[in-house]
């Protein structure tokens, strides 16, 4: 679960991370009473999005596409200023690499205080998955695309894994303080913060913590100057707040809804709908169907034990996204019985009046009494031997190649 | 043989007097596990019936170990308390026969829980971790066998593939496969989807290549992570029997998450694509189509000399 910047923010400085004084804002007059309250010379005005390059992103208007502005941040010098910029951002789509053509609406502005920057830095907390460790990764190369100098200059990402049954010692402080080139006054401020992000990284259960640019000011103290907070969601009933810190119109309602009825659910482009048991015979179901000329709309895994219910809701979703042209069901009964799955897809074709072909593929637990109560049903479903047979026939029965 | 748990293993259930705990308890008896009782704190006293037969529930994993004598331990307790149950059985293993082998079924527990339990097993060598988020490991017998987990025991024979996966129904799916083609498991792992897990695939690999019962590998990967370019790599220094492999997620979008956990391209890396091409590169027979598992299995055994039709 991703938050903005200025939430995270919030939550840098409760945690005693050094952050610029800022406002969120949701309209021009409160960006221009944030620059009255803020007293900076310069203000950085900056939409806020769930998303990464948002600098270099452009803004377009949604109603006529027109470009209304080059970058996604902007540095303004005077009221003026700030005044321009929070109108052509707020309710603008911004358009980044990260967001894909379609861009993202952005309804939340950052006024933030400038301040004298010596050197950018790089800063970021994750888990690291092979090392099964967190991983602190930094670099003297901020604000640049970081997986490019991963790329081209290893040597300049420094990396520490923290021991789970030790905690962040000192002296990895210390020795990434060194490398980064940091020494007195900057060293102790960059000890300190990255103590703390340390401590909000384990307390509030994060999948990743970001810094880029981390700044070194004219005095020598390190400010974070972006924050990118994701949160793992596994650990979402120990953290009450996360609901509050949720931005339900940076997701998507299709998939809000799966989650809520306890489906796990991704739309892809394709037309060939999928309905699937396991994450993993999932994805292969997806797969199998692009190898045989398809296109697979959705990802979708009903879980282990799902209902009749469940097995509707699934097939209600899938045909919301009118690119459908047909229906791939894909069940390795184990937990599940094939019977109670076959007797699922009746009802739901009937309650839904499915009209698009379904090829239904089951196998697994009480295969044959599913297998004969599909073929007992007047409705019309193809059966499919595996999963490659059921593939290939809803690629055909929608006109594809195989 | 097979790895890790003997057909006749003695099997603890944590979680048994909840619902799903108590569900697959008596599945696993049907099957033929050797189930010797389970462990819900603050139920310690109190019987649970499977399959017509009293089994005692214990307070804590070291009454329950220390009462039975048990090899291994299966949790099936919410995610909250998952992690706990996972170090309360390593703890316990560890201070009671300095070894057991714990398979954690719960799906959702937080990252950075298992990242603590990992370390905690890690420095108990003697204790091996599956999971979490996974359908447990079967070593089918002739007569049952010992079924540690949440799969569908009727669709395994024993046999000499040794399967390790990281996805449930898919491993089903390479069963079904072996089954095809007329051949039966030694033992079956699923090691899970979550980003931090126990046992890991080379782990599997070497097991596998040490059994007498195994003489080849069926490897199912997914995207996300590089666990399994990895496991290619050591594979090809170190396994000597035929291993065929299939990835998951070739037409998954990066940076969304599949389902699982650890299931999501990040960066570029991760790719379904790139775990292939280590497949390939390492000498690991690749099935694009999960549904040809079993044509090349049939393919790999016989360039091995271990079928001749």
């Amino acid at each position: 679960m991703n938050i903005h910047e200025y939430q995270g923010k919030a939550l840098f400085k409760a945690h005693g991370v050094k952050v610029l004084d800022g406002v969120h804002c949701t309209n021009v007059a409160d960006a221009l009473q944030a620059y009255d309250a803020l007293q900076s010379k310069v203000v950085a005005v900056k939409s806020q999005i769930h998303a990464g390059g948002r600098g270099k992103g452009n803004l377009y208007c949604p109603n006529t596409g027109n470009l209304l502005m080059e970058g996604g941040v902007k540095i303004a010098f005077s009221r003026e200023d700030v005044e321009t910029y929070a109108t052509n951002i707020l309710g603008h789509v911004l358009v980044t690499k990260q967001t894909g053509e379609e861009g993202k609406l952005v309804n939340h502005l950052y006024v933030e205080s400038g301040c004298d920057i010596a050197h950018e830095y790089y800063l970021a907390l994750l888990v690291d998955r092979e090392e099964k460790s967190v991983l602190i990764m930094a670099s003297t190369e901020g604000g640049m695309d970081i997986e490019e100098v991963a790329e081209e200059t290893p040597e300049l990402l420094h990396k520490v894994n923290v021991d789970p049954n030790a905690g962040l010692m000192g002296y990895q402080v210390r020795d990434l303080g060194l490398a980064l080139g940091l020494s007195g006054a900057a060293h102790k401020s960059f000890a300190k913060m990255l103590r703390s992000l340390y401590g909000l990284f384990v307390q509030e259960d994060c999948a990743m913590v970001e810094i880029n640019p981390l700044v070194r000011t004219g005095d020598d103290e390190m400010v974070a100057l972006d924050a990118k907070v994701s949160f793992d969601e596994n650990a979402e009933f120990r953290h009450k707040n996360w609901e509050d810190l949720r931005d339900l119109s940076e997701e998507e309602d299709v998939e809000i809804r799966a989650k809520e009825t306890g489906l796990s659910y991704v739309k892809l482009d394709g037309n060939i709908g999928c309905l699937v048991n396991g994450a993993g015979l999932a994805m292969a179901t997806m797969d199998v169907i692009k190898l045989y000329g398809g296109e697979p709309a959705n990802f979708l895994d009903v879980g282990g034990g799902a209902n009749e219910e469940q097995v509707k809701t699934a097939f209600s979703i899938i045909l919301e996204d009118p690119n459908v042209k047909g229906i791939l069901v894909n069940i390795f009964g184990g937990i599940m019985r094939c019977d109670i799955i076959a007797r699922g897809v009746i009802a739901a074709t009937e309650a839904l009046d499915l009209n698009v072909p379904l090829v239904v593929r089951l196998a697994g637990t009480n295969v044959d009494e599913g297998k004969a109560i599909l073929a007992a049903s007047t409705l019309n479903i193809h059966p499919a031997d595996d999963l490659a047979d059921g593939a290939q026939k809803i690629v055909q029965l929608i006109g594809g190649e195989a | 043989m097979g790895i890790w748990i003997e057909e006749n293993a003695k099997v603890l259930v944590q979680g048994i007097t909840g619902k799903q705990g108590m569900f697959h308890a008596d599945k696993m008896v049907e099957y033929g596990t050797q189930i010797v009782g389970g462990c819900t704190p603050g139920k310690g006293g109190q019987t649970v019936e499977l399959q017509g037969k009293d089994f005692p529930v214990w307070h804590s994993m070291f009454e329950a170990i220390e009462a039975t004598d048990a090899d291994a331990t299966v949790i099936y307790v919410p995610p909250p308390f998952a992690g706990e149950a996972i170090m309360e059985a390593a703890d316990a293993f560890d201070q009671i026969k300095g070894e057991g082998v714990v398979v954690c079924i719960t799906e959702g527990i937080p990252t950075l829980d298992m990242v603590k339990a990992v370390a905690f097993v890690e420095n108990r060598p003697g204790v091996r971790l599956i999971g979490p988020n996974c359908p447990g490991i079967i070593t089918p017998g002739e007569n049952g066998g010992a079924k540690i987990g949440i799969m569908p025991g009727h669709i395994h024979a024993k046999g000499r593939i040794g399967i390790v996966s990281k996805s449930g129904t898919l491993t089903y799916e390479a069963v079904a496969q072996t089954m095809s083609i007329g051949e039966g498991q030694s033992t079956c792992v699923g090691i899970g989807g979550d980003p931090v897990n126990g046992t890991g695939f080379i782990d599997c690999l070497a097991a596998f290549e040490a059994d007498s019962q195994t003489e080849a590998i069926v490897m199912i990967g997914e995207i996300g992570g590089n666990a399994e370019q990895e496991a290619a790599a050591w594979a090809k220094e170190n396994v000597s029997k035929p291993i065929v492999g299939f990835v998951a997620g070739a037409t998954a979008p990066p940076g969304k998450r599949m389902g699982h956990a650890g299931a999501i391209i990040s960066g570029g890396k991760g790719t379904a694509e790139e775990k292939f091409a280590a497949f390939e590169a390492a000498g690991i027979a690749c099935a694009k189509d999960p549904s040809e598992l079993g044509a090349v299995l049939l393919e790999a055994l016989k360039k091995a000399g271990l079928r001749n039709e």
